[in-house]
């Protein structure tokens, strides 16, 4: 079966962003670009049902600027056969990227499509979701376990008391979360062989997808900073502290 | 404006995060209608119905809600929702699993996660892991927002005595099915819901060690957190996760023991009012954010701490 695998070009997770001094957003300029590390283990999930001999196809698919190409380079190192870029240089809304993938899933016919619970930078956990709502197909979100048998797939999902698990017809989508899998490493031959892979450009005219926004980001702030405290010498000193200073316990 | 909450439950009880996102709908203002969806929840419905500032109540009733499985449930909360003026769920896993879901039926943008209500269409949210916050603002008929509980102090659970109302729709999209759910069992206080919560991260060194801090959190009456890097070494399980990426707390007292502090936890927990750190290493990030931070073995001060309090 063929399983699409949709990635986001993020900042990488270990950068501590700045905001900008206009407050209209965060500072990107000469900032290290990676793969948003949920997007990380999509791929591995699906390269790791492909080496099981479950998925025989893996198409990675990235909604984004023409630089997320390199993410795509990235996914196909890992063992994904072939990529699709949407092009698009806007900010874009989770649901205009769901409105995308939506597209490229009518396309490609995938029985499995999985991608990241959220990104990173935005935060939203929502493209999932909405991707499965646009396609009418199952979903499961937050994902430590796929088993793929016949026509559905088994999702164990981490929810807040714990662990549920739910059957879902294919095709269906399905979000990562971070103890799905630990994702490996691209090794050189691999890249090297990556670069002639596949990779297509399409934009989201060319989809016939209309990418317009509810939503408007008005200003874009540094949280408010909280300040060191004090050092105390002692526990007897920390629980004093806390019953008559901090009155907390 | 009417706004129309959705209830966090399990059929039998209401979840406290419910009034949290009750809260963000007073905020907004308006009349305030809570759904409740969900199987033999007529205990739910009550305990909705005395939700101070809740107009009405809709119940649902229907095994295909049983186990909130979106797939059913989001084209409920679409169809209902379309007379609505705000769709309101809290962040909880099930609310973060719906909620987008009604969105993209409802063809409009999510707002994810709201700390603060400027006014009834710019909201305020974190982005990158807290380090930004940015105020959104949504021209949809229809705003479709998840509460993130922290950001709202509870309205009170009692004083109200909305009317009671059964929805007839039943939605089944047979897509999905409920398989199973193995969820932990605790005597102590709920993580999110707790006045005091004590955490445990790499420092601890393996999980039978967190026996010191169970023994601190009976004491304070306290829960009992982790930092990812003790839930990634499988000292403890995933539900006990403090973190941008586990659960978002802000108790009294928190409480941070053998935790370094990674950006990514202290996203989870810098809104906590009185933070403690204790770690070996004086360096640790941790003490930067720390109202009270004492550089010691923990070993040897937890055991101590547990017999001062």
């Amino acid at each position: 079966m063929k399983v699409l695998v949709a990635v986001k070009r993020v900042v990488d997770y270990n950068v501590k962003v700045r905001v900008k001094a206009d407050n209209s957003g965060v500072d990107l300029a000469n900032v290290k670009m990676s793969m948003n590390p949920f997007c990380e283990i999509a791929v591995e999930e699906a390269v790791r049902l492909k080496e099981k001999g479950v998925a025989t196809e893996i198409v990675v698919v990235s909604i984004g600027p023409s630089t997320a190409q390199e993410q795509l380079r990235t996914a196909l190192a890992l063992g994904a056969d072939r990529a699709i870029l949407v092009e698009s240089a806007e900010d874009l809304t989770s649901l205009a990227v769901a409105k995308l993938l939506k597209a490229v899933v009518d396309k490609e016919q995938p029985q499995l499509v999985i991608l990241g619970k959220q990104a990173i930078d935005s935060d939203n956990n929502q493209t999932g979701q909405m991707l499965a709502a646009l396609s009418g197909y199952g979903q499961g979100t937050f994902a430590s376990k796929v088993d793929i048998s016949g026509d559905s797939v088994a999702v164990t999902r981490e929810v807040d008391g714990g662990a549920q698990t739910v059957s879902l017809k294919l095709p269906a989508i399905v979000t990562t979360d971070l103890r799905l899998n630990e994702p490996r490493y691209a090794s050189l031959p691999n890249i090297m062989k990556a670069k002639k892979k596949p990779l297509e450009v399409l934009t989201p005219d060319a989809l016939g997808v209309s990418t317009a926004s509810t939503n408007k980001t008005v200003k874009v702030e540094a949280p408010a900073a909280r300040s060191a405290g004090i050092k105390v010498k002692s526990v007897a000193e920390l629980v004093e502290k806390l019953k008559n200073e901090a009155k907390v316990i | 404006m009417t706004i129309l909450v959705i209830a966090e439950h399990d059929n039998k009880v209401l979840a406290p995060a419910t009034l949290n996102t009750v809260a963000a709908a007073v905020k907004i203002g308006g009349d305030i209608h809570v759904l409740v969806a969900g199987q033999g929840a007529g205990a739910v419905a009550e305990a909705a119905a005395k939700i101070a500032g809740v107009a009405k109540v809709l119940v649902a009733d229907n095994a295909a809600y049983t186990h909130q499985l979106p797939e059913n449930v989001a084209p409920l909360v679409a169809e209902l929702g379309k007379g609505y003026s705000h769709i309101l769920a809290a962040a909880t896993s099930n609310g973060k699993n719906i909620l987008p879901r009604v969105a993209a039926q409802l063809d409009v943008d999510q707002i994810s996660e709201i700390i603060s209500v400027e006014s009834a269409d710019t909201f305020k949210r974190p982005i990158y892991a807290g380090n930004a916050i940015a105020t959104v603002q949504s021209n949809a008929a229809v705003k479709v927002i998840t509460v993130r509980a922290t950001g709202f102090d509870p309205v009170a659970a009692e004083g109200g005595s909305a009317a009671v109302e059964a929805v007839a729709a039943a939605h089944d999209a047979g897509t999905s099915s409920f398989v199973g759910e193995e969820l932990a069992k605790s005597d102590r206080p709920e993580l999110t819901a707790a006045k005091i919560v004590v955490s445990g991260g790499r420092g601890m060194q393996n999980g039978d060690n967190f026996k010191h801090l169970y023994a601190l959190a009976d004491k304070l009456g306290a829960a009992v957190g982790a930092s990812r890097a003790a839930v990634d070494a499988g000292f403890v399980p995933n539900d006990m996760q403090v973190g941008q990426t586990g659960k978002i707390v802000a108790p009294q007292l928190y409480i941070a023991v053998g935790i370094s502090g990674a950006i990514q936890h202290l996203a989870g927990m810098k809104d906590s009012k009185v933070i403690v750190a204790i770690n070996k290493d004086e360096e640790a990030p941790i003490f930067q954010v720390a109202d009270y931070g004492l550089v010691a073995d923990l070993f040897e001060a937890i055991p101590e701490f547990e017999k001062l309090v």
